[in-house]
């Protein structure tokens, strides 16, 4: 039987938050797309006159983990001059749901 | 899938309101280190918690950087030194101390817990053997952590060893004179202390414990407040709603990454303790949850039943979100490590009776105040054995963590650093108690204590 405390599933939580602009999105899908992670739902909205944006992606095919990956969101965060992050989906999952 | 809210409320938790797992704490047992020679039996200390513990922080570092949220410390627990050591042809325990203040240092934690004794109903010799070395192995390492439980509900109060542990106190303080005695910052004296507690001064890896394991500490006075501040005019029962939810959320936190540290680790997850547990950082002061609750400042009328409130709300909450909870398991009220509590005590709202009193409704006890340098060992052995009372009578975990500081005196500012914080030398009763400490024996246990 599986632990199902161990991080099961390949799901990340990307958050992207910061001044709205041209290109957010495509900057963002461009390193998931690269990386073969494929984008399983898309929202955003402006919370408190903050562009915010929350991506649920699924790194399964992927062939780089999940510290990489933040490292590059990071890197086209700070170009963009935006806050980007990847956060595994078992973060949320514990907290909201039981 | 999860709705916006829901994401936003997890980021805004970690990223505004300090939301952290305060420590991840391994277990160890060294029952099987024991060995007549020292150098054998340090050794093998030395050994053992270096294999076992070897991944911990990247461990750590990884599910920070995976679950996007911080795990400020890693630690490790030991069995009471004074059972390990006890075996060994020596009367100073110091190789001891710095035997485990080496393994901490090479595996990268900040802590290590354990150079303790439990003597309760009485000392053996080994007991006694720790006890006296705990001055000197607190000035010579850095990391190593020390505690002694000197009363149960189930023994009552060992008085020899609370009239002691205030004489260890002072020396302590005197051999760390020139660091304004912060060894005391490093030494707890409990009654009914658990024995899986992850947090820091006062954890050890208890008897009854497993060969290794993971026991989490989580945090979170920061997300506290800010829950309580969003129902500002509702009434109790909301209150205490609102920080169950919230207390809910963020023990589940630790659950997920003690138990995801646990099977990476390959050692069985022990428990997750709900204690709320500040720090210096602004907002994230247990105090400021009191006030955000509608006091003026903490420690006036009104503070013990706050407190009460919060710890009992935070215990339903947390309960629920963890199938292991253990260790302390309630608000912790530091006064060095807490904005609110420092600047209570400065503006006059907040005394040491107070304190006390509040220590009757929460976990822990008179933890990290700092006191006039001349306070006497008998003082502080009363000011222990009145703790010890409260957690003897009330079936609870009390604990001193008294740090008379050299040349000090009420008003000044005892600067320790870093987690441990800052704290304004507060005034005692000037009131004799020496006749009374020193009488010796032990206070026989509650009749309550008699349950079978």
């Amino acid at each position: 039987m599986t632990d199902p405390y161990e991080m099961h599933g390949s799901r990340v939580i990307v958050s992207v938050l910061g001044e709205d602009r041209v290109g957010i999105i495509a900057a963002v899908a461009n390193i998931l797309s690269a990386n073969r992670i494929n984008i399983l739902d898309i929202s955003q909205t402006i919370m408190q006159e903050l562009f915010t944006m929350i991506l649920i992606a699924d790194m399964g095919q992927s062939q780089i983990d999940l510290a990489t990956l933040k490292e590059q969101l990071h890197e086209a965060g700070g170009e963009l001059g935006l806050k980007i992050d990847a956060q595994h989906e078992d973060a949320f999952r514990f907290m909201h749901r039981i | 899938m999860f709705t916006m809210q829901e994401i936003m409320e997890t980021i805004t938790m970690v990223q505004d309101e300090h939301l952290d797992i305060r420590t991840i704490t391994m277990g160890i047992s060294l029952r099987d280190c024991a060995h007549a020679d020292v150098r054998v039996s340090c050794q093998r200390i030395y050994d053992k918690i270096t294999r076992l513990a070897k991944d911990l922080v990247p461990v750590g570092d990884e599910l920070a950087r995976e679950f996007g949220i911080p795990i400020v410390n890693k630690r490790i627990s030991v069995t009471p030194i004074a059972l390990v050591a006890e075996a060994a042809d020596t009367e100073n325990y110091l190789a001891f101390a710095q035997a485990l203040d080496r393994a901490a240092k090479e595996v990268g934690v900040n802590f290590i817990g354990g150079f303790s004794a439990l003597v309760h109903k009485g000392f053996t010799v080994g007991d006694r053997r720790l006890i006296d070395s705990i001055p000197q192995a607190l000035a010579e390492t850095e990391r190593v952590c020390a505690s002694v439980n000197v009363a149960t509900t189930r023994a009552g109060i060992n008085m020899d060893a609370v009239f002691r542990m205030g004489e260890i106190i002072k020396q302590t303080a005197a051999l760390t004179a020139d660091r304004d005695g912060l060894g005391c910052a490093k030494l707890v004296v409990f009654a009914n202390v658990p024995e899986d507690n992850p947090f820091m001064a006062g954890a050890f890896h208890g008897i009854g414990e497993p060969e290794c394991v993971i026991n989490t500490g989580v945090s979170g006075p920061g997300v506290v407040k800010r829950a309580v501040e969003k129902v500002k005019d509702a009434d109790f029962g909301t209150l205490s709603e609102t920080i169950k939810k919230t207390a809910f959320k963020i023990t589940r936190m630790g659950e997920l990454v003690g138990r995801a540290a646990a099977t990476r680790l390959g050692v069985p997850f022990g428990i997750v303790d709900l204690s709320l547990a500040p720090t210096p950082a602004i907002g994230d002061s247990v105090a400021e949850i009191l006030e955000a609750m509608g006091l003026e400042r903490c420690g006036t009328h009104g503070t013990t039943a706050a407190l009460a409130l919060l710890n009992d709300a935070v215990k339903k909450g947390g309960a629920m979100a963890s199938s292991y909870v253990g260790g302390l398991s309630g608000a912790f009220i530091p006064v060095s490590e807490d904005e609110g509590m420092i600047r209570a005590v400065v503006d006059g709202a907040l005394t040491i009776e107070k304190l006390e009193a509040m220590t009757c409704v929460c976990s822990v006890g008179l933890d990290m105040i700092a006191v006039p340098g001349e306070t006497s060992a008998e003082t502080i052995g009363a000011i222990i054995a009145d703790e010890a009372a409260i957690g003897v009578i009330n079936q609870k975990t009390t604990a001193v963590r008294l740090i008379p500081a050299p040349g000090k005196v009420v008003g000044d500012f005892v600067e320790f650093g870093g987690l441990l914080g800052r704290a304004p030398v507060m005034s005692l009763n000037p009131f004799s108690s020496a006749d009374f400490v020193r009488r010796g024996g032990r206070i026989p246990a509650p009749i309550h204590s008699m349950k079978n």
